[in-house]
């Protein structure tokens, strides 16, 4: 995986609460056996005006001239910012590949759904809880500051704003580790394998019902 | 010391190390595996050299992108190219490591969420995982069952172990009895209308009262499949003789002394007396009517006998701007009594609703009664081949289609439209599946969530009407 330690980028406003992942990347698209590739079709339904299909060459497609990332001012952007619940509904992990291959390192909101946020980090994706009046404050500056771009600081914690200004962020030790290290998840689950083994040895004994799929 | 929770309870017993840092790893005894979620999972695991841990905890089954019309065709008649792949992706996938699937043309094929407990492979205690967020359902049987992503998927393909940080407790209590022509489907509506769609997020929610005491098996069903609507990736209700006798004799249930053992150990698993819960809501399901989605949000429901809401009395700033456009996009008039939401199509199916109760209860609404002309389509599509055929020994098939419903073959369908099944742009469903996002029956669909029986009521008047009269 990825590792994450510091992130300078172009933040992007999506004003717009509890997105759901079918609006991340629309069912559509699921149908690929590869991780890769869903950048352009992000958001599909909210940033071109037709229906989108699989293998199609989406620069052609007219875009939504409303929709955020449409703007040329957020062109290149690399931290989402956005409001509550994000990321609700399936557990689709095409959602963090879309969000991604698109160049997203960073995503901030108030709340996040459970499946989605986990689902991120595997992915070498940060997604950071901050309270919903810093995350106003956010907000009102990216939307009158051109050009405005936060700094992550995955070591420390830490947001900082253009202005210096600093905002402390909580992660569990574990991810943070992981994320850091741009560890793989079962390279480190493995190291247990004897623990695992201890485990289901007892289990076979006390639940053996749990074993070998009769039918 | 306080007691147990039954998440507690199912926590303790698969908890094969706390780490230091707070995550813990947890043992899976089995994963349920489809064709949309899987393949880039079986990817990571050859691309890594490694081999399925525990080959014998998994199954497989496609099911997002079958079609539900000429399945005599099998893989073959998959007109899409990129669903055929992905189809044919799992087979070959489960024929490599030797994980058991049932097939396309199997007779046991079906959502995956219908086919473990239809054949036992769901049994009380059990953690359970799958690729999908309706994994959830499946903690109708008392086990705690999670929803991943797909490096989870190949995660517990490679340790059988999930990295988890244990969840808050949540008891959502129903009780009262629920009155005539109110279902499961309304119950868990209902609570979802009450918590919103975050209100569960960070808990393992426990349902439990009265009225899910007396609910049937297919009813805690469907309940615990919205959990996720309602935030929660777990959903659990205690286990009691209702999920025994359910159990028992089914393909991969225990037999003879070990069918004892389990029994035994079964018993055990509910939330002690004195269990503390970090979070309870409680509901009269005496109040409970029939419920209608009118939004673009599982939480968006009203009563059957309401009205579409009037974004203008909404103080809150970001709820009134999601109620307004979620209208526009439901083409919807502020205060519109949901009766009059006149609809093209209906669909009976999903894993929420597509068991063999769910069909009887919308048979009995149908029965006798003709699709109202308006509408475009009606259609109901059985949770798997056995339902399929278990219905159809019941002659429900006979019903639906002399009544002029669709008759097709099991599937996720229009739930989420990978297949051929979808809405048209602007066209209103009244569908018993669990999603009403923007777009998700289809590109500019209109999905209004109801149970069985208000979604066949629908289809003969052609508009939402109050099941209720129907069934007197
Ligand atoms: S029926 Fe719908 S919600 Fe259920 S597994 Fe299939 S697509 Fe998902």
């Amino acid at each position: 995986m990825r590792a994450f330690t510091q992130h300078q980028g172009l933040v992007a406003p999506m004003d717009r609460s509890n997105v759901d992942t079918d609006m991340i990347i629309p069912k559509q698209f699921l149908k690929s056996i590869k991780r890769t590739g869903f950048g352009p079709n992000l958001f599909d339904e909210l940033r071109y005006l037709d229906e989108g299909k699989p293998d199609q060459d989406s620069s052609q497609r007219p875009l939504n001239p409303d929709f955020v990332l449409n703007q040329p001012r957020y062109k290149g952007a690399s931290v989402l910012l956005a409001r509550s619940n994000f990321g609700c509904g399936s557990s689709r992990e095409h959602a963090p590949w879309a969000l991604d291959d698109y160049g997203f390192r960073v995503i901030i909101a108030p709340s996040f759904a459970d499946i989605f946020y986990n689902n991120c980090f595997k992915n070498g994706l940060l997604p950071i809880v901050l309270e919903e009046k810093v995350v106003d404050k956010l907000f009102d500056e990216a939307e009158v500051l051109e050009g405005y771009q936060l700094t992550v600081d995955l070591e420390a914690k830490t947001v900082i704003t253009p202005s210096g200004e600093s905002f402390s962020f909580d992660v569990d030790d574990f991810r943070r580790h992981c994320l850091l290290n741009g560890l793989d998840d079962i390279g480190v689950t493995l190291e247990d394998a004897e623990l695992i083994k201890s485990y289901e040895d007892q289990r076979r004994k006390t639940a053996p019902w749990l074993f070998g799929a009769s039918q | 010391m306080a007691g147990k929770t039954l998440y507690d309870k199912l926590w303790d017993d698969h908890l094969v190390k706390q780490r230091e840092d707070g995550s813990a790893l947890i043992y899976i005894d089995r994963q349920l595996l489809h064709e949309v979620t899987s393949p880039q999972a079986f990817e990571g695991l050859r691309l890594a050299n490694r081999k399925p841990w525990r080959i014998d905890a998994n199954l497989a089954t496609p099911d997002h992108n079958v079609p539900t019309t000429d399945r005599a065709k099998g893989i073959e008649g998959i007109v899409d190219p990129v669903s055929r792949i992905q189809v044919e992706t799992l087979g070959k996938n489960c024929d490599e490591f030797g994980i058991l699937e049932f097939k396309i043309m199997d007779k046991r094929q079906g959502i995956v969420h219908v086919i473990g407990p239809e054949q036992g492979a769901t049994l009380p205690g059990m953690t359970i995982v799958c690729g999908d967020s309706h994994t959830s359902t499946h903690g109708a049987f008392g086990c705690l069952a999670h929803g991943i992503g797909t490096s989870e998927v190949e995660h517990v393909l490679a340790t059988q172990c999930l990295v988890q940080q244990k969840m808050k407790n949540m008891l959502v209590k129903v009780d009262g009895k629920l009155g005539k022509g109110v279902t499961a489907k309304d119950v868990v509506l209902a609570i979802i209308g009450k918590i919103g769609t975050a209100g569960g997020t960070g808990h393992a929610i426990e349902f439990g009262g009265e009225v899910l005491q007396n609910m049937s098996m297919e009813g805690r069903m469907t309940v615990c499949n919205m959990a996720i609507e309602a935030g929660a990736r777990v959903g659990m209700v205690a286990v009691d003789g209702t999920t025994i006798d359910y159990v028992k004799g089914r393909p991969f249930s225990p037999t003879g002394e070990n069918w004892d053992a389990a029994v035994k150990y079964w018993r055990t698993l509910h939330s002690d007396l004195d269990a503390v819960f970090d979070k309870v809501v409680e509901l009269d399901g005496s109040e409970i009517k029939p419920q209608v989605s009118w939004g673009t949000s599982p939480e968006m429901v009203a009563d059957v006998t309401g009205n579409v809401p009037d974004p203008a009395k909404e103080e809150d700033p970001i709820k009134r701007e999601g109620i307004e456009r979620a209208l526009k996009y439901m083409g919807l008039q502020a205060n519109q009594a949901i009766t009059d939401i006149k609809l093209d199509r209906v669909f009976i199916g999903s894993c929420t609703n597509s068991r063999i109760e769910d069909l009887r209860e919308a048979a009995v609404v149908v029965k006798g009664r003709k699709v109202a002309d308006s509408l475009k389509q009606a259609m109901v599509v059985p949770g798997s081949g056995l339902v399929k055929a278990q219905a159809e020994e019941e002659g429900l098939d006979r019903i639906f289609l002399e009544a002029g419903l669709e008759w097709r073959d099991p599937g996720c369908s229009m739930c989420l439209a990978m297949n051929a099944d979808k809405l048209g742009q602007g066209e209103h469903c009244a569908s018993t599946s669990n999603r009403n996002f923007e777009g998700r029956q289809g590109f500019g669909g209109r999905t209004h969530l109801v149970s069985p029986a208000m979604a066949a009521a629908a289809a003969i008047a052609g508009h939402f009407v109050d099941v209720r009269e129907l069934l007197n």
